[in-house]
């Protein structure tokens, strides 16, 4: 069996876990600026000024290089190291995207800068727009929002405010799916929303009875993730937003998974009224290891006027910013947006006309289906038909001598792979939601199927190999127990 | 374009999968919503997109910039773009198999760790969107902590947060605002006064205020903790360098917009959300918590912890719907600390105090322009302009001179003026150029 490209990091198991306040020496320096003339005391009142210094790191350059260094050598990431996180999209994030946004023509523009001088940013700005528009078939969008459960609140509060323009006030529930992403609930609940939930059924869809039976003038809005956490097209999408709009609520698309989606089908075919997308998943911008994100919202002509604030419109061939728009839910953040985000996300989509992107879609779901196909005798599937762009497995411990699906994840660190989304979605048990996602090659697929057949075999021969993993890493199974209950979060 | 099967294998593929065509995987989409016509742009080749994209940057007009309002311009050391576009760290996810994640786990250990420090505050988060949508989140975990509704925001607030949340909480009422009015570009301490009492959940103070003005924040703190209310503070974190930390003056909720730690100006993000607290509040703190631990065989380890409060578990009754956050900016935030350390990033805020004290005096030495408060500040003012302030910005545009932020945008009573920002970065000469040709508009 290949074990991928990676290699192992068990060199760095040796060395010891030290932070970079303990690599200190009183009066090291990094950078040194010019001397100030006089202190602060000498413009400001003493009683304003600073005691003692702050405890940070004394270090020099170098030292400070070696140790961060150090620390990405701890790390897996996508550059590295095969990363089938379902849900999250880990897919290739080309760098000449990094490159255009570090431009300093656009790195160094002050948020407060005059239009005037500003029109490379609004351009870019607009253009995404217009691009995030015709791929959706949507009316409008807003780039505010600075990650994806961000646009989710901004799309709630758009509903809400659609709803108090009706003068319909009865409107108090939002409408979720249990195979739903945990933001949904929490963003409706931020909003002012109650969360009904409707069951899935068995072939992993919302029910449509249910979903039907839980509609009525409490109804401000159904929220559904497409394709859902489970890996499925919504088969019965157009019923489903059917019924939203006849019981007089809109139909919200989670698209953060828009890669099996994009240059098949548009959303606003499907009766969807306002979604969101991720551009740090579907759009490739790099996750940086937990942000930034950026989390466009869409929405159809008629509630158009209520996006957030601000709006980049085009007049006369000219970009402007505009503020003051009557019906806005007003700003959801300060100034325009995680702008270089954007940036990185239209570099992306400048890339790709509808051929392309179709083939993004065909080839994410060609990758998902054959992992599914290659390890479903061993990991049987939740739901066994054809996927998208990700499927679920489960981990059968009676079958595996105990073996259990974080037992399967930690040991697959230790061949080289990061883990599976694992435990989610909550309805599926022992789930293992794996998203390979269309920039990978079939070697990579091939080699990580061998990894999990031979975690298989090994749960068989010798069951504690698996229990006790990842052995070949910095650190052993990690005491999570005990740093929540005794939490340490800080130098002391 | 970045996908690698040739045709060969996915014929190859299709056939493992045992379908013929991949029309048959995509058939659970309903016929009719298939294969929609697209009206995009060519698509451009890497050399076409740069070309492209260049060209739009030099769109752009290069400025030297004295505007600030909560974004600043401020040196960033070249080590950090190095060591954060490391692919590592770049093409990470959030660390949620921790063995795998000790690198960026660590890294926001240390993150938490120095903010910690540079606060006087027992514990911080991984990280926020940026400030407005921290203070947002302060909010919310104020009203959870006292049981109280009632914000007094100093009206001093930087109006864009201030309309951030309006926009969290105005639909659920969950939070009621008032605001606490301004004399001479301070919180108005009598109007406080009477305005406190004992259903105040929280006082919002911001120090530097929106004017740029440093607030006698242990009064401020003294009086709210005296109604049984918390201080949520608002602070610039590069002037945590020479002024007193929030902890110092009692905050028991601390926020900022922490851009100006070795991050971008790029026309408003990505930029970092800061929120750290007192110990006894850490169970409500919103959002991605490192915890240090021990591995099975006694090792230092990292890993993600108190998640009980999280979406991804709690569901609708979760403490905040935050899931990304702004992790590689922190790890900028955390390097810039790492590089400064305490002497570099005193140095760098008392440059911020003198250059900003010596282009004051130069800029109110022109004719008809002043200084409008006797507030101390730290590198901002506001600038009593002759004429409205869009018309002096308008002018110095021309000599490639961002002049500052004029206010009239935000409020109409003061058209006339201009707030004025100098970090470490403006040279004496750009100031003397801004100053000359403040003499030259009066004539």
């Amino acid at each position: 069996m290949t074990t991928a490209m990676n290699c192992k990091p068990a060199e760095l198991k040796t060395e010891p876990m030290i932070l970079s306040i303990e690599r200190s020496a009183a009066g090291r320096r990094g950078i040194r600026f010019p001397r100030p003339e006089k202190h602060a005391g000498a413009y400001l009142p003493e009683r304003f000024l600073r005691k003692t210094p702050p405890r940070l790191p004394e270090l020099s350059e170098f030292e400070t290089v070696r140790h961060y260094t150090g620390l990405s050598r701890r790390n897996y990431c996508l550059d590295t190291h095969f990363y089938p996180l379902g849900s999250c999209t880990m897919k290739y994030n080309p760098r000449v995207n990094e490159d255009m946004a570090a431009l300093p023509g656009f790195a160094n523009v002050h948020p407060y800068a005059p239009e005037a001088a500003m029109q490379g940013t609004l351009g870019f700005y607009y253009g995404m727009e217009q691009l995030l528009c015709e791929i959706t078939g949507l009316g409008a969008f807003t780039l505010a929002p600075a990650a994806g459960a961000h646009g989710e609140f901004t799309g709630i509060l758009v509903a809400a405010a659609y709803h108090r323009s009706r003068k319909d006030r009865a409107r108090t529930e939002i409408v979720v799916a249990d195979s739903s992403h945990g933001t949904n609930p929490a963003s409706a609940a931020m909003g002012g929303f109650s969360v009904v939930t409707v069951k899935s059924k068995p072939n992993g869809r919302v029910d449509l009875g249910a979903l039907k039976a839980a509609l009525g003038p409490k109804t401000a809005m159904v929220m559904l993730t497409v394709p859902n956490t489970v890996g499925l097209f919504e088969s019965e999408i157009l019923e489903i937003s059917r019924s939203a709009h006849d019981a007089g609520a809109l139909f919200y698309m989670d698209g953060a998974n828009f890669n099996a989606v994009m240059g098949i089908a548009k959303p606003a075919q499907f009766g969807v009224d306002i979604m969101h997308l991720n551009l740090h998943k579907s759009f490739s911008t790099p996750h940086g290891g937990g942000g930034p994100g950026s989390g466009p919202v869409g929405v159809v002509r008629e509630l158009e006027k209520f996006l957030p604030v601000p709006r980049v419109v085009c007049e006369n061939g000219a970009y402007k910013i505009k503020t003051g728009r009557p019906g806005s839910i007003g700003r959801v953040r300060s100034f325009l947006g995680n702008t270089g985000v954007v940036l990185k996300g239209y570099c992306y989509l400048r890339m790709h006309d509808g051929g392309t992107l179709r083939s993004i879609a065909e080839n994410s779901i060609i990758n998902a289906n054959y992992v599914r196909v290659k390890l479903k005798d061993l990991f049987p599937c939740a739901y066994d038909e054809h996927c998208m762009h990700e499927c679920v497995l489960t981990t059968v411990p009676e079958r595996l001598n105990g073996i259990k699906t974080l037992d399967v994840a930690k040991r697959l660190l230790d061949y080289g792979f990061y883990a599976p989304t694992i435990y989610f979605p909550l309805i599926v048990h022992e789930a293992l939601m794996i998203e390979p996602t269309e920039t990978e090659t079939r070697e990579t697929l091939d080699a990580f199927i061998g990894a999990m057949r031979a975690i298989a075999a090994e749960a068989l021969a010798d069951p504690a190999l698996v229990k006790n993993a990842p052995e070949g890493l910095p650190v052993n199974r990690l005491d999570e127990v005990g740093a929540a209950r005794n939490p340490d979060v800080r130098w002391r | 374009m970045f996908s690698p099967h040739t045709t060969k294998q996915r014929e190859e593929m299709l056939k493992a999968i045992g379908v013929s065509s991949v029309e048959e995987l995509t058939a659970q989409v309903p016929a009719e919503l298939l294969n929609p016509a697209y009206n995009l742009p060519p698509a451009l080749t890497e050399q076409e997109l740069v070309e492209h994209v260049t060209r739009l940057s030099a769109k752009n007009t290069p400025l030297a910039c004295f505007a600030g309002a909560g974004a600043y311009d401020h040196y960033i050391p070249s080590a950090i773009r190095h060591i954060v576009q490391r692919g590592e760290f770049l093409t990470a996810y959030t660390p949620y198999q921790a063995e795998a994640s000790q690198g960026m786990l660590q890294a926001i250990y240390e993150f938490q760790s120095s903010i910690c420090a540079l606060f006087e505050m027992d514990a911080a988060n991984a990280s926020m969107y940026e400030g407005a949508t921290a203070l947002a989140e302060a909010v919310n975990a104020a009203v959870r902590i006292t049981g109280r509704k009632k914000i007094l925001l100093t009206g001093a607030l930087h109006p864009e947060y201030k309309a951030t949340l309006k926009t969290y909480f105005g639909v659920t009422g969950a939070a009621v605002f008032a605001d606490i009015p301004c004399a001479g570009g301070q919180m108005d301490m009598a109007a406080l006064d009477s305005m406190l009492g004992g259903d105040t959940a929280a006082v919002v103070l911001a120090t530097p205020n929106f004017y740029g003005v440093i607030e006698d924040a242990q009064a401020v703190s003294d009086k709210a903790h005296s109604c049984g209310a918390l201080l949520v503070a608002t602070v610039n974190p590069v002037s945590l360098g020479v002024l007193a930390a929030p902890g110092s003056y009692g905050a028991d909720i601390a926020v900022a917009e922490g851009q100006g730690l070795g991050n971008p100006m790029s026309a408003g993000g990505p930029y970092l959300g800061i929120f750290a607290c007192k110990k006894e509040h850490m169970r409500h703190m919103p959002g991605r918590i490192c915890g240090l631990t021990k591995d099975h065989n006694g090792r230092r380890g990292f890993v993600l912890t108190l998640q009980a409060r999280e979406q991804h578990i709690r569901r609708e009754r979760a403490a905040s719907n935050i899931c990304s956050n702004e992790a590689l900016c922190a790890l900028s935030a955390t390097i810039h600390l790492a590089l400064l350390g305490p002497a570099g990033l005193k140095e760098a805020a008392e440059l911020c105090v003198e250059k900003a004290h010596r282009l004051a005096a130069l800029l109110s030495a022109a004719p008809g322009f002043s200084v409008k408060y006797s507030g101390p500040y730290f590198n901002e003012f506001v600038l009593e302009c002759p004429v409205p302030a869009e018309k002096v910005r308008s002018r110095l545009l021309k000599k490639g001179i961002l002049a500052g932020v004029p206010l009239g945008n935000f409020d109409k009573s003061m058209k006339n003026c201009l707030l004025v920002c100098a970090t470490e970065k403006r040279t004496d000469e750009e100031m003397r150029q801004f100053a000359a040709e403040l003499g030259r508009f009066s004539k």
